[in-house]
């Protein structure tokens, strides 16, 4: 679903600071290995949230000593997480409505 | 100020392009790194063989129902797939050719790991009822038979009479070993005859295991979700469980025994090898005394002393290994030739057999031990202080009396390894003896077979199957020299395959499985093969589908089944006793092998096969002339019946026996290991010889003093001989303990043979008694006609 993977990124950044990498593992594992995050959509996502002001971005040494970027959440991006929760939620209970109205058409 | 922060931050982008697209970069190889090394660390997660399981087939086929429920069920396979054996006639040009084949779930493939190297893969949801035919072809079959044309993909080709859309070529280097033959591959689509019961077991499932996961935990997770199922369903599912394997154990699983003593014949070969050229090193070095001390004396260092001895063994053992290398590669295509092509199909990695990286490092790692056991007898031998002693010669101090101990034990070891090669090549010969021996309650002799497959557009109903088998018969029962011809649904001596679950009425049932095994036969079957008929009567013409039902058994079926009791005019039927299935039984025929020769026998039941005719049949026929010559007649006969029917696999009976897989494994490992046994007795005796004769030697002086003192030649050679006999009894000694626990570690590969085998072992030790005393008689002879003159003035 568009719009569905910043607030999966932003909600995972709630609990610490990740690299790129990190935050597709953590994504994952969480999901119990249904939901992937391809490089492909995770960086240009991540470049967008830094742009709209959501995430901070900077450099710093993983455990083992290799240079990673890491992303954290700020408030502005806190804000934001709550509107498309609540956004999500309305937007499953509508299509919830639409298909049990649906099966009882059947 | 919001609208503006974002601008500002808009124009930093635009203004430090490169640097953000270095940060990207940079942030990119990271998470591919990181990727790789989560990748590297976890390993390919191993593949696993998931089948259902019962006490008589403790793996045994997946039915399809089971299958999509363990596949919704289970949650510790990231795939689980299925794959079952068909097989087609393949239209091209005018002829139609059998094809084996595989119909196999939509994800198969991706759980193997293996992608088409043109068009594409199945699509997820391709393999359900009513989606459109199509079919990847092997590699091999798209060479062969479509000359490699690209174009091919999308193109349709005609499976018995149906069309199929070819939507992908498989790599060359695929091959699944337990569907080697298969040509093409295409998706489950509709349930297929019995599919539609939970019952039909036709299927074997492949999955991957999740990241993690053990075997055990799949099997834990599978046996658990059987459980279910088998309460859910009593009726199909009762008492069937699980069995996840490792699919390299179905793969190479039952060769590991095999293999594993061939391995340790050839080791205990090089053993013998080594031992036999390490005591010459040692007598050399015996010899050269004088030269080393002489060296020693003249400055050479031990360090240098020593270096000569491991060049010395380096350059031995290098050759050796050189001259065993070109050898090997002669001899391992010649073995390789010699195993029949269908058997060596499903083991592919009989391919890859031959030098390659692991047999050269093998190669030099034994080299490299050779050469360290060859450099170290003598260097070890070089007591340093010997050297002075060395110079004053003829001095026969403790120290030879040593080595010569030494070099007995050594030859004590390699008699030992003799023995036990001797006994394996023993026990393994007289089992495959045994085995083609197995009374399989026909004549093979004089009988040729053949299979059929008729398309299944043109004889769809019973009444045109049942006239082609009369038409068969008929054409073929009047070819000279052709005595009688039957049609069954599975020759003899192939496989415990095609059961069926019976229940008797009037006897106690519980819903088990009495499984027997069903073959469907013409009245003239039986008595081509010439088994023989113990009560009641065979079946015949008049058993057709507008009389009853009835069944032939097998003396095993009823014993089982009607202990105690006449059989003749019982009935039997399925599990629900519906009337359709009832039969009454009509006769009993003393046991026919229908199982492999090394399996166990089965119950049988013998129906008419015009009650249930199919479009696929085997037949055999029973000539007074040379079987082999009537094979291609044969297949001709048919092919003019109709050129639409695939007519395939003609073969004599002693043909199929003898191909078997059971008898093949057996013959190969019978020759090489006897191979290995003779090379080793050789090697053992002439160690022998060696040892006594250098025994002679050093002891001139003594036999001429004995000599001198009176003594005869018979007593003389009688002290040589005693030398070497003792020798011999403690390498036979040894040999036949040893081999008795060997023999008990490769009993999986014996046959009706015990590993303590009385008359084996017995043959053993005369052989090589035999052999040790011819060995043992020329330095014997030697020693008596010594001149004790001579003996007494040489030093």
């Amino acid at each position: 679903m568009p719009g569905t993977l910043d607030m999966l990124i932003l909600k995972t950044l709630t609990r610490a600071p990740l690299h790129g990498y990190g935050i597709a593992q953590s994504i994952k594992r969480v999901s119990d290995d249904v939901l992937t995050v391809e490089e492909g959509s995770l960086y240009p996502a991540l470049q967008r949230l830094l742009l709209q002001g959501w995430v901070k971005a900077e450099w710093k040494k993983t455990e083992t000593n290799r240079r990673a970027r890491y992303y954290t959440l700020t408030a502005a991006g806190r804000k934001q997480l709550g509107t498309e929760i609540s956004n999500f939620q309305k937007m499953i209970a509508a299509i919830g409505q639409v298909l049990e109205d649906a099966q009882e058409a059947v | 100020m919001n609208a503006l922060a974002r601008l500002l931050r808009k124009l930093t982008v635009l203004f430090r392009r490169q640097s953000f697209d270095q940060d990207l970069q940079e942030e990119m190889t990271f998470h591919q790194e990181q990727a790789a090394k989560e990748f590297e660390a976890g390993g390919i997660a191993p593949e696993a063989d998931v089948d259902e399981s019962e006490t008589l087939f403790p793996r045994s086929n997946l039915s399809r129902d089971d299958y999509e429920d363990w596949k919704r069920l289970n949650s510790t396979l990231s795939s689980l797939d299925v794959y079952g054996g068909t097989g087609f006639l393949l239209r091209t040009g005018s002829l139609s050719e059998p094809v084996p084949a595989g119909r196999v779930s939509d994800g198969f493939f991706r759980t193997l790991g293996v992608e088409p190297i043109l068009g594409r893969d199945f699509r997820p949801g391709e393999d359900r009822p009513g989606q459109p035919k199509v079919a990847i072809l092997s590699y091999g079959t798209w060479m062969k038979r479509f000359g490699g044309r690209r174009d091919l993909i999308g193109q349709s080709i005609s499976l018995t009479g149906e069309a199929y859309t070819v939507v992908g070529v498989l790599p060359r280097s695929f091959a699944f070993a337990p569907r080697a033959s298969a040509e093409l591959w295409v998706p489950l689509l509709d349930k297929t005859g019995c599919e539609k019961r939970r019952s039909c077991h036709n299927l074997d499932g492949v999955g991957r295991l999740r990241n993690g996961v053990t075997v055990e935990a799949a099997s834990a997770d599978m046996k658990t979700i059987a459980a279910q199922l088998a309460l859910q369903y009593p009726g199909s599912n009762k008492g069937q469980s699980a069995s996840v394997l490792q699919l390299s154990e179905i793969v190479v699983g039952k060769l590991r025994p095999t293999v594993v003593t061939l391995l340790a014949g050839a080791g205990l070969l090089l053993l013998i090898a080594c031992v036999n050229v390490a005591s010459l090193v040692l007598l050399r070095a015996e010899s050269r005394r004088r030269e080393t001390a002489v060296r020693g004396a003249l400055g050479a260092t031990p360090s240098r002393l020593v270096r000569q001895f491991v060049t010395e063994g380096l350059l031995l053992a290098s050759l050796g290994c050189a001259a065993g290398v070109v050898l090997a590669v002669v001899m391992m295509s010649l073995l390789a030739r010699l195993v029949p092509k269908p058997m060596a199909q499903g083991m592919p990695f009989l391919a890859v057999v031959g030098l390659n990286r692991h047999t050269a490092l093998f190669a030099a790692g034994s080299t490299l031990m050779a050469a360290v056991l060859l450099a170290a007898a003598p260097a070890l031998r070089l007591a340093f202080k010997e050297i002075r002693d060395g110079l004053t010669d003829g001095s026969k101090g403790a120290a030879s009396r040593f080595w010569r101990r030494l070099g007995a034990n050594l030859v004590v070891v390699e008699l030992t390894v003799a023995v036990v090669l001797l006994a394996g090549a023993g026990l393994l010969a007289k089992s495959f003896y045994r085995l083609l021996h197995v009374e399989t309650g026909i004549d093979t002799s004089h009988l040729a077979t053949v299979y059929i497959m008729a398309p299944e557009t043109v004889y769809e109903k019973p009444e045109q199957q049942v006239a082609l088998y009369r038409q068969v018969l008929e054409k073929v029962s009047a070819l000279p020299g052709v005595k009688s011809a039957g049609i069954t649904s599975v020759l003899p001596l192939l496989c415990n395959c095609d059961t069926d679950w019976i229940r008797i009425p009037g006897k106690p049932f519980h819903g088990e499985h009495n499984e027997v095994l069903e073959r469907d036969v013409s009245p003239q079957y039986l008595s081509t093969l010439k088994a023989k008929l113990l009560r009641g009567r065979m079946l015949t013409e008049a058993d057709d589908a507008n009389h009853p039902q009835v069944v032939i058994l097998n003396e095993s079926m009823a014993r089982k089944y009607f202990p105690g009791e006449d059989p003749l005019g019982k009935m039997i039927g399925d599990g629900d006793l519906t009337p359709k299935s009832m039969r009454q039984v009509v006769g009993v025929i003393e046991d026919v092998r229908e199982g492999a020769l090394d399996d166990q026998a089965w119950p049988v039941e013998y129906f008419s096969i015009y009650h249930g005719p199919d479009s696929y049949f085997e037949v055999a026929v029973r000539t007074t002339q040379n079987e082999n010559a009537l094979l291609p007649v044969l297949v001709k006969t048919l092919r003019d019946i109709d050129p639409n029917l695939g007519v395939y696999g003609a073969n004599t009976m002693n043909e199929l026996m003898s191909a078997s897989r059971g008898s093949l494994l057996h013959r190969f490992s019978t020759w090489l290991v006897s191979g290995f046994a003779t090379l080793a007795l050789v090697l053992g005796v002439v160690g022998l010889y060696g040892v006594v004769t250098y025994s002679v030697s050093q002891r001139t002086r003594e036999i001429g003093v004995r000599m001198a003192l009176g003594a005869q030649r018979g007593a003389i050679q009688w002290l040589v001989l005693k030398e070497a006999g003792w020798l011999t009894g403690m390498g036979m000694i040894a040999g036949l303990a040893c081999s008795i626990a060997t023999a008990h570690l490769m009993r999986s590969l014996l046959f009706n043979v015990h590993a303590w085998d009385f008359s084996t072992l017995v043959a053993v030790a005369a052989v090589l008694g035999f052999s040790a005393l011819l060995a043992s008689l020329i330095p014997a002879r030697r020693a008596s006609s010594v001149n004790p003159v001579k003996a007494l003035s040489a030093e």
